[in-house]
Order: structure tokens, then C-alpha cells, then sequence
């Protein structure tokens, strides 16, 4: 059998069924054996769309993405989607053609050092150097990705290896012995923090991404709901638990809500789950809830103490640490009604310093309410998708997420350009559900091209560009803390998006009424084929609240 | 601290943070690794990412052909060790590893040094190499070359010592270090 096929065969057996990929010389080979290895291949427009549609693909699914290029440029458009999916911890395996092995280090046509770009930033990599491993790599590396914390992992295979004839067996058994998670948390630990969250008098759980890649949200809403602990998520966390929940504070960090913020700076006691300690999150570190002691619990031990130090380190799967947890606490059975004072002080927080904007007398759309209307317009029945910027900020302080799996960004690498391609990807792997991507218009001109791979594979997503004219989040910078200098930031009213649209055979449409947005935002989801949609939104204004960089939480301005 | 198979509470105020902290003493790391190619590249790019700087380093085989051994040293004062062996922890080649007791191990480093040595000063360079035990491998009629084994600290001691005969150059191997008695390192 050929080494592709036995690939091929490798594939199937880690059930997958869809890739997204771009052809090219050195992997030629590979794209022979897709013509009829019966797995379904999405032609991307550009490498780095198929990457982040991979990844948009494992965070809405929970499977492990997958997504292929050729050497040199292929393997370089990939770093940008192979870093998101390292930073925010997304299952992608990663399979790149590399030149034949007789080339390999002569500057060969399309020859790049693929292995030695991506390694600070993959969690593993196989170069693969006999055609008899590409089996057992691509096995490893499906089991890399998506066991543990999981990760990016990078396959490249030289073109002549590929075409090799090799005797294909079912791999069985996995050889990693350096590779060995930690998925039990330690019982003792465990009680420990039962204990001190039966102590605590202002506690705060804090759930980052972690909660939502371990399947963990209706165990912490069970956690959080044994007493009426208060729980705010990090943006990569954001349905981890419900958005519309009593006990629910928002977001936190650098956008985030006040309560949420000065609850965690007053907190006696702050049970991370699945989270960073990110810069975005702390603030000012060593300001960062000076009177906190922190319970961590993490699957990536390397995450303890790493930025914050934990008082009580609880390493595993939040899935199996959770309900421990809860059911320990329940057994203490603390106090009743010791949360009373916490929470009415939360409250203050809540009624004085909710949310807000000044909105428009006339026509004009407010960016806040772009994405209040598009909640409405989706009854918060949706996979949403975004790009970075402000726009990013505003959908996850406005949209209420239910549930985990429906709120997909790029946190950690902060990628313009994710969004749409994250789209698509999260369409393919939930056909069934409606996918919206909201997108900055400086962001979704980075993966434009994606558009014309929806079209032609059908793939029905709706990007709602938040179009402001500005690459808003910098200007906004530029305004606060340089002098409202604006360098470089004012992308002006191009290109025409509707008519870009339908050259790229979408639907196009341009919204810039505010009183008929809802209605407007329905239709536009209601109709068929992918739908790029244009909504105007005033031009100058500011994602609030926020924490000035290198500042505490307490110093919060807006 | 509460213990944890009772209901007695905990109290907060007794819980004190662990981790993330600087030694302030010299470390010896010995790692067992894969022997398989670029595993030392990632490890030598998980310390530059980081921040973290090797003071030495010495890799060779163990007596399995498939592990081999890298011992490096770094400073306890400005690194968090823990953070350090935790990252190595990460990466899927790396076996093992063990953060040497000083107490418990025996370290050794082979140095060579050329030093200026003519008329009066050959004997008086020879007879510090004698001190420390160390061998004359080589002699022109202005220099020798000394081959000397041992700690880190004895090897700097000598440097020290020969620096004012004229040290035209050195080398170093960095410390390769064994567990004392029957465990294993």
C-alpha cells in the first residue's frame, strides 16, 4: 500500500470527516489518495483559512481539526493558525508535504524548515524520516492534540516517503513514554479546597477556557450552584457558564464588568478553573486580588504558580476534579447564608456599574447594539465566531452565551482574521446549527477569500461586519493614550463589502438602519448560501469598561 | 492548615502559595530524553523562549542507546526552577527529570586550560596543577596545556589561580552529575 494511503487510512480510523487543505507540490502524493479515500476534502483559498477553519471545527465539535498544506509556503501560511491553536489550546493536527528527502537542506524549491519553524509554537511535531512511521506519527499525533491540554501537533512528511510502498497495519499501541497527563486530580488537594471554600466569605470561581475544552460546564454550574458561589469566565471561558444565570457576573479582565473585576480584586478566596492568570485577566500582577488566596486547578501543570501563586494546586481534568470538588463541599455542608453580605455587595457593584452606552436619537447604529440585536435576532440560538478587536470585546460582553461551544475566538494569539474561516469550519462540524461570525471590518478583509470556498461548498454562515471604517481597537488606543493621534488606523469605506459579496457569489447586504436592524438581521439569517452583511456602525466609539494596560482592576475607567 | 480528612474549616489566612519561587542556589538538572533527532533544539528553544539561560550543558548517551542524558546547570536566583521543570515536563521527548540534590550527587566537569608558561613560571603553574590533581597533556617551550577534572567550583578555583601566568585559552565540558549510593539519578 502506498504511504498515503496507508495516511489515508490513519484518518479514517481516528474518525475523521473533513479536512480543509490546499494542494501543492510536495504533497501531491497525499491529494492522489483523496480522490477516492471517501473522506471529505474542503479546498481553503489560503492555508491559513484552512487552519483556522480547523480550528473553528474542533472548538465547535470537540473533535480534533484537521488541516493540510504543502511545503515551504504552504507550511508558512500555516504558522499563524498553528500559534492560535497552540495559545488557545485547540485539538489540530497539522499535516504538511515537506521536499524529497535528497533535496532536504539544499534550498530546494518550496523547501522550508517546517519542523523548525513551528517548534516554540506546537505543542509536538514528527518529521517524519522513514515511510513506516507515518502511521504510528499521525496516530501519536491525533492522540497528542486532543489528550491532556490539548494542542496544535505538526505532521511533515517528505514528498518522496509519501509515494512509498509500505506494508499497513492498524496501529495499536502508542509508544510515548515522555507523554503521560495528569487527568485525576489528588483527593486530598481536593478536600483542601472544599474546605476553604466552605471558609471563604467572599469567594469567586473564575473559569477559563479549560472548562469549555473539558467538557466540564454543567459540572461547575453544579459546583457553583451547591451554594450561590459567584462565577465569572475569562473570554475564552465565556459559556462555560450561563450567560443569563443569577450568579453569573460577566466577564472579566481587561473589558470585562465591574462586578466581575471588583469581585475578584476584594475576593478572599478565587477557585480558578481552567484558567491563565492571562495579562488581559490580572491586570497589574502585583496589584492583582492582593487579599486572595487561590484554589488552581488546571490540567497543564506548568500553569501553577506560573503567574499567580496557588495557594491550593489541584492538577487533572476539570471534568473529574469538579464533581469531587462539589460533592466534598456538599459534605461540609458550610454555613448557610454566609454569602449574604458578599453578594449584596456584589449586587451594588451589579446596579451601579452595569453595562452601558449612550445610545443614538436618530437611524445611527451603535456598535453595543449591533450585537444586543443580533442576540435578539438569534434568540441566542447560535454558534457565534469572531475576529479581534473591538468588536470581539463587544460580542462577548453583549452576547449572553447559553452554553459551552457557541462563543469561538481567538483569545490567547489574538488573530485578525479568524473569524470567517472559524466559521466556515464550525458550519461543516455542526451543519445543523445557525453559525454567525461578527467581524471587524479591518479583521474579515484577512481571510476574505474564505468566502468563495463557503460559496462554492455551501457552506450557509452569516458574517455580520461591524464596519466602523476604523481598525477600531487601535484608534482607540490612539485616542485614550496617544493623544487621539491617529497613525495608520482609518481603513475608510472600502472595499464596497456587498459588492464583494456578490462577486464572490454570497448574498451582500448593507444595514445602517438602527430601528429596523432586528427584523433586518432575521432575513439576512434566514437566507440561504453563505451572507456577508455590512451593518454601519458609528465610527468613533470606545469598548468600555476597561482596564488601562499595566493598571489594577480597581482602576477601571468607563 | 486544616487537616484534610476532618470537617474542621479551613482557615485562609494559614494557606501559604507555593511554587514560582527562586532558590537562590546553582541547580543541576539531569533529563533523560529520547535519543531522537532536534529533541535537544527543543529543549535548547523551550529555555530561550522563556527567559531561561543555561549556565552549562552536557548531553551523551546513558547505557540505553535509545535515552540519552542532558545535564545543565542553571542559576536558582533568577530562575523559578519548578517553572523550568514543569515546561521541560511538557515536552513529549523528554523522560525524565531529576532536579539534583547537592548533598546527593557527585558532579563532574573536565576542563583544559592553555596557560603561558616559560622559565620560572612552568614550574610554579606545574606545581598548582599537581595541588589540584590535574595532568599536563601538552608542553611548548611557552605554554602547557592542563587537563583537570572536577566540580564546577574546583575548576573556577584553579582558573583563578593560573589567570595571572597568562590564561591564553580554556575549555570546558559543563557538569555531568550521578545520584550517590544505589538509587538511581
Amino acid at each position: 500500500m502506498r504511504a498515503v494511503d496507508a495516511l489515508m487510512e490513519c484518518l479514517k480510523a481516528e474518525g475523521v470527516d473533513v479536512v480543509f487543505g490546499l494542494p501543492g507540490g510536495a504533497n501531491l502524493p497525499t491529494y492522489d489518495a483523496f480522490y477516492d479515500a471517501g473522506i471529505r476534502h474542503i479546498l481553503v483559498r489560503h492555508e491559513a483559512g484552512g487552519g483556522h477553519a480547523a480550528e473553528g471545527y474542533a472548538k465547535a465539535t470537540g473533535k480534533v481539526g484537521v488541516s493540510l498544506g504543502t511545503s515551504g509556503p504552504g507550511a508558512t501560511n500555516l504558522v499563524t493558525p498553528i500559534c492560535d491553536a497552540m495559545m488557545d489550546s485547540v485539538p489540530v493536527v497539522f499535516i504538511t508535504g515537506q521536499v524529497r528527502t535528497d533535496l532536504l537542506g539544499t534550498d530546494g524549491f518550496q523547501e522550508a524548515d517546517t519542523i523548525g519553524i513551528t517548534m516554540p509554537i506546537v505543542k509536538h511535531s514528527f518529521m517524519i524520516q522513514h515511510p513506516l512511521e507515518i502511521p504510528r506519527s499521525i496516530h501519536e499525533a491525533f492522540h497528542i492534540a486532543r489528550s491532556g491540554r490539548p494542542g496544535p501537533v505538526v505532521v511533515d512528511i517528505p514528498q518522496d516517503l509519501s509515494r512509498a510502498d509500505i506494508p499497513y497495519e492498524p496501529v495499536t499501541d502508542l509508544r510515548l513514554p515522555g507523554y503521560q497527563p495528569t487527568t485525576e486530580g489528588n483527593q486530598k488537594q481536593i478536600r483542601i479546597a472544599a474546605k476553604a471554600l466552605a471558609n471563604a466569605r467572599r469567594p469567586i470561581i473564575y473559569a477559563g477556557g479549560g472548562v469549555v475544552a473539558g467538557g466540564a460546564a454543567a459540572e461547575l454550574t453544579e459546583l457553583a450552584t451547591s451554594d450561590r458561589f459567584p462565577v465569572t469566565c475569562t473570554v475564552m471561558g465565556l459559556g462555560g457558564f450561563p450567560g443569563t444565570h443569577e450568579q453569573w457576573l460577566g466577564m472579566l479582565g481587561m473589558h470585562g464588568t465591574r462586578a466581575a473585576n471588583y469581585a475578584m480584586d476584594e475576593a478572599d478566596l478565587i477557585c480558578a478553573v481552567g484558567a491563565r492568570f492571562d495579562d488581559r485577566v490580572t491586570g497589574k500582577l502585583s496589584e492583582f486580588a492582593p487579599r486572595a488566596k487561590f484554589i488552581h486547578i488546571d490540567i497543564d501543570p506548568a500553569e501553577i504558580s506560573k503567574n499567580v501563586p496557588a495557594h491550593i494546586p489541584i492538577v487533572g481534568d476539570a471534568k473529574n476534579i469538579v464533581p469531587r470538588l462539589t460533592a466534598e463541599y456538599r459534605a461540609l455542608a458550610a454555613e448557610p447564608g454566609r454569602l449574604e453580605e458578599w453578594w449584596s455587595r456584589i449586587r451594588v457593584w451589579q446596579e451601579r456599574h452595569p453595562l452601558r452606552y449612550e445610545d443614538t436619537t436618530d437611524a445611527e447604529i451603535k456598535p453595543q447594539y449591533m450585537i444586543q440585536s443580533l442576540y435578539e435576532a438569534t434568540g441566542g440560538d447560535a454558534i457565534v465566531t469572531s475576529d479581534v478587536g473591538q468588536h470581539q470585546m463587544w460580542a462577548a460582553q453583549y452576547y449572553h452565551f447559553p452554553q459551552p461551544r457557541r462563543w469561538i475566538n481567538s483569545g490567547g494569539l489574538g488573530t485578525m482574521g479568524f473569524g470567517l474561516p472559524a466559521a466556515m469550519g464550525a458550519k461543516v462540524g455542526c451543519p445543523d446549527q445557525t453559525v454567525v461570525c461578527i467581524a471587524g471590518d479591518g479583521s474579515v478583509q484577512m481571510n476574505m477569500q474564505e468566502l468563495a470556498t463557503c460559496a462554492q461548498e455551501g457552506i450557509a454562515i452569516t458574517v455580520f461586519i461591524m464596519n466602523n471604517g476604523f481598525l477600531g481597537m487601535v484608534r482607540q488606543w490612539q485616542e485614550l493614550f496617544w493623544d487621539k493621534r491617529y497613525s495608520q488606523v482609518d481603513m475608510g469605506q472600502w472595499p464596497d463589502f456587498v459588492k464583494l459579496a456578490e462577486a464572490y457569489g454570497a448574498t451582500g447586504i448593507r444595514l445602517q438602519d438602527k430601528h429596523t436592524l432586528v427584523d433586518d438581521m432575521k432575513q439576512a439569517l434566514a437566507t440561504d448560501g453563505p451572507v456577508l452583511v455590512d451593518v454601519r456602525v458609528t465610527r468613533e466609539e470606545n469598548t468600555y469598561p476597561m482596564i488601562p494596560a499595566g493598571q489594577p482592576a480597581r482602576n477601571m475607567v468607563g | 492548615m486544616g487537616e484534610p480528612g476532618t470537617k474542621e474549616l479551613l482557615s485562609l489566612d494559614e494557606l501559604e502559595a507555593a511554587g514560582g519561587l527562586r532558590t537562590g542556589r546553582k541547580h543541576v538538572l539531569s533529563i533523560l530524553v529520547e535519543n531522537k533527532p532536534g529533541v535537544l533544539t527543543r529543549i535548547a528553544g523551550l529555555f530561550a523562549r522563556r527567559g531561561f539561560n543555561i549556565d552549562t550543558l552536557a548531553v551523551g548517551p546513558t547505557d540505553d542507546e535509545r535515552i540519552s542524558r542532558i545535564t545543565l546547570t542553571l542559576d536558582g536566583a533568577l530562575h523559578p526552577i519548578d517553572q523550568v521543570t514543569k515546561q521541560l515536563h511538557k515536552l513529549v521527548n523528554v523522560l525524565k527529570i531529576r532536579d539534583l540534590e547537592p548533598r546527593e550527587t557527585l558532579a563532574r566537569e573536565l576542563a583544559m586550560f592553555k596557560v603561558s608558561a616559560d622559565g620560572v613560571a612552568r614550574a610554579e603553574v606545574m606545581q598548582i596543577c599537581e595541588i589540584f590533581r590535574g595532568k599536563v597533556v601538552d608542553v611548548t617551550k611557552r605554554s602547557v596545556v592542563i587537563e583537570l577534572t572536577g566540580t564546577y567550583d574546583k575548576i573556577d578555583a584553579f582558573e583563578a589561580l593560573v589567570r595571572p601566568f597568562g590564561l591564553i585559552e580554556m575549555a570546558r565540558t559543563g557538569e555531568i552529575a550521578i545520584a550517590r549510593g544505589r538509587t538511581e539519578t
